[in-house]
């Protein structure tokens, strides 16, 4: 038995393949992230650390005894929890096709949000730094109509290029601007998706947690996560009426070229974002 | 269409051992297309139909090797032992002893998927790189 104490759980091995089924299909959509950057692992539950393969000075032991000390990332865990009752469990051993499994479906979303937020703008507290606040780039405005975004993604695209960043090129994009550039068609009805797959040569992902959208290289080495324990189900407790269980995994993530992404948003937040920027610099 | 893959009743076997075991047939299978691309080149004389055949094999080193990492991934065991062997400077035939020790420390551990999609419990996620419209 491991630490999820999967055991313990008054849970059959049929409903643990339901359970784990439907957290699968519940959070494979909305892992935006993981579509668009390096993956590695998973390392496992004992793996504590991202080797950064820098050091820091630390004052000597001895006289003439030189010393350096490892820089790492540690890993975060992330676990949201959520219960099942124990009739819908029973129902399901019967064969009902309609379990309610609500919770569930709500804690995957609210991982996989967690997750595409830390990858996309950071998690100061866990030493995490996004892609898009690491970007060296000037954010590119969006404007409301979704109809200019081939205009905006080209540019990102020209910036990138310009930079020596090859393709392809993937965009993020939240819920809001996912739906209007699959609901838009330009002139003549052409759909504004393919336009901008055209000129990215990747894919547009659904990205639950980006402000905005994001722009960058699919070439690969730019953005990596690595991954200790892989989205899991595990045990908590039971009663008499519900079950409770949680969803977790342990990542850490780092930027290894910050130039390979271009950040698009809304102009408030990209003057805010380039005032931030500008404090970071200051601060350093 | 042929079974051959399973030696147990398949509606017996868990969904995971099923795809354990396909995973397993198509490892089997590059393996033995590397196998016959190596006995073609060393008797092909036309340098187009060599490298023609070169490059099949390639593309087979590399099915094979994403069907490993995949069992890896699904065995934290096998994936231990062959961390202790693989990729490694040195006597193969020592390297392999070392990785009975690895095996005996994880000796309780399951050595194959059990309950879920992994011995870790994983859902088996991993990368989706490439999805997406």
């Amino acid at each position: 038995m491991n630490h999820l104490l999967r055991e313990l759980a008054p849970v059959s091995d049929g409903n643990w393949a339901l359970l784990d089924t439907e957290a699968r299909e519940r959070l494979t959509p909305a892992l935006g992230a993981r579509k668009l950057v390096d993956f590695a692992g998973p390392r496992g539950w004992d793996h504590s650390a991202t080797n950064l393969g820098r050091v820091t000075g630390v004052t000597g032991l001895l006289d003439g005894v030189g010393a350096r000390q490892r820089r790492v990332l540690p890993l975060v865990e992330l676990r949201v929890g959520f219960d099942i009752a124990r009739e819908e469990l029973e129902a399901g051993a019967r064969g009902a096709e309609d379990v309610d499994l609500s919770s569930l479906d709500q804690a995957a979303q609210r991982i996989a949000l967690a997750e595409n937020v830390a990858v996309f703008h950071g998690w100061a507290a866990a030493g995490i730094v996004g892609i898009a606040e690491a970007s060296p780039h000037s954010p590119i405005a969006l404007s409301d109509d979704f109809a200019s975004y081939p205009r905006h993604v080209a540019k990102a695209v020209e910036l990138l290029l310009r930079t020596g960043i090859s393709g392809p090129y993937g965009l993020a994009l939240g819920p809001d601007g996912y739906t209007g550039v699959i609901e838009t068609t330009e002139h003549g009805g052409y759909p504004l998706l393919s336009h901008l797959r055209h000129i990215l040569e990747g894919p547009l992902v659904w990205a639950p947690g980006v402000r905005g959208a994001v722009v960058l290289s699919l070439r690969g080495g730019d953005f990596l996560f690595e991954s200790g324990q892989d989205l899991s189900i595990g045990y908590d407790s039971h009663d008499e009426t519900t079950v409770r269980l949680y969803l977790e995994e342990s990542f850490s993530f780092r930027v290894a070229t910050p130039e390979a992404a271009v950040a698009l948003g809304e102009p408030a937040q990209a003057v805010t974002t380039q005032a931030r920027r500008r404090v970071r610099t200051r601060v350093a | 269409m042929g079974f051959d893959q399973y030696h147990e009743p398949a509606d017996e076997l868990p969904e995971v051992t099923r795809t354990f075991a396909r995973i397993n047939a198509s490892l089997t299978e590059e393996a033995e297309a590397i196998g016959w691309y190596e006995q073609r080149l060393a008797l092909e004389k036309d340098p187009v139909a060599q490298a023609v055949m070169r490059n099949a094999q390639g593309e087979e080193f590399k099915h094979f090797s994403m069907n490993l990492e995949f069992l890896l991934r699904m065995s934290p065991v096998w994936r231990e032992i062959a961390r202790t062997v693989l990729f490694k400077e040195g006597d193969i035939v020592e390297h392999g002893e070392e990785a009975e020790s690895a095996a005996d420390a994880a000796e309780g551990e399951p050595s194959a998927p059990s309950g879920s999609f992994s011995g870790s419990g994983s859902l088996g996620i991993g990368s989706l790189r490439g999805r997406g419209l």
